[in-house]
């Protein structure tokens, strides 16, 4: 049976499409989730996706966080669930708290849409763990509000215990501190990022396919852990 | 009806580049003497019957503010007759 992979959509997602088609190509199942329904419907795993969620009033984020569906995922994802936000997704992550730190305009005020180098430096996660630590892989990052922002406690706490996922190589689109592109949750079963791992997933359409990687991490840690 | 009044402000060791930009741009209005400007959010929040404080914070706790990154004071304002 193949592994189900659930994707939210909330009112102004955009790349929920995007993301279903990755798990597709990656050779699961996806099923599309409401962010007014709190059902996850058995899911094996879920992923926020980037986009608009409530139009990014008051913050990004902010108001997706407080959906019926997340306060299904914030449960599930304490139990294990493996949960990966992309993007507007990773914004949410951080409102709920289920990631520490915060995104915030880019330094430079401008809207970033270009293809990004980065280096995967944790593999320890469900959703990176087929990545060799230390690999340079090019994803899309569109962003007008990536860059992370945490206190430098935080800040030596993430890079002391290996929570840093990915960080910007060969140029910082958005003025994110560290470089940071990605971070986890000790657990590493939640990874936020802020490029878009769902846009490099076919050479038709993507720089690379260097962002399937994550969608059939997922599944060999689902299927390791079944 | 009662009014409470939420402002929200960035931290002051958190970049705030709209603020800056805005600083920016003063000098192309004639105006020389302006350090810094810092950009946050004013947010009027009306209860049926008196102001409830304490509800107000909690929305603004849980909502309106990240703590991450904002700062935010709460405040009574009396209204106008007019206003009511």
């Amino acid at each position: 049976m193949s592994m189900r992979i659930g994707v939210v959509t909330f009112p102004g997602s955009l790349d929920d499409r995007d993301a279903q088609r990755a798990v597709r190509l990656a050779g699961a199942e996806p099923v599309a989730l409401w962010h007014a329904d709190a059902d996850l419907h058995g899911v094996d795993a879920v992923i926020l996706p980037g986009g608009f969620s409530y139009g990014d009033y008051l913050r990004c984020g902010a108001i997706a966080r407080f959906s019926a569906v997340m306060d299904s995922v914030i449960k599930a994802a304490g139990d294990g669930l493996p949960v990966l936000g992309i993007c507007n997704g990773f914004q949410i992550l951080c409102e709920a708290h289920l990631l520490p730190g915060a995104l915030t305009r880019n330094e430079h005020l401008h809207f970033r849409n270009r293809d990004q180098w980065l280096r995967v430096e944790s593999t320890s996660t469900a959703w990176t763990a087929g990545f060799q630590a230390g690999q340079e892989i090019l994803i899309p990052v569109k962003n007008g509000e990536g860059c992370y922002v945490a206190d430098r406690r935080t800040l030596d706490e993430l890079e002391g215990s290996g929570r840093i996922v990915a960080r910007y190589v060969r140029g910082n689109p958005n003025g994110s501190q560290r470089d940071i592109a990605a971070v986890r949750n000790e657990a590493g079963n939640v990874v936020g990022i802020m490029p878009h791992p769902e846009h490099a997933v076919e050479a038709l359409t993507g720089p690379s396919v260097d962002g399937l990687g994550f969608f059939t991490s997922v599944l060999a840690h689902l299927g390791a852990h079944a | 009806m009662a009014r409470v009044v939420v402002d929200v402000m960035l931290k002051p060791e958190i970049l705030d580049p709209q603020g800056q930009a805005v600083a920016g741009a003063l000098p192309q209005l004639g105006i020389g003497n302006v350090r810094s400007v810092r950009i946050g959010k004013h947010i009027e929040i009306e209860f049926d019957g008196e102001a409830d404080l304490d509800r107000a914070r909690e929305i603004a706790d849980k909502l309106l503010a990240n703590p991450v990154i904002e700062d935010f004071t709460l405040r009574v304002e009396e209204l106008e007759e007019a206003d009511q």
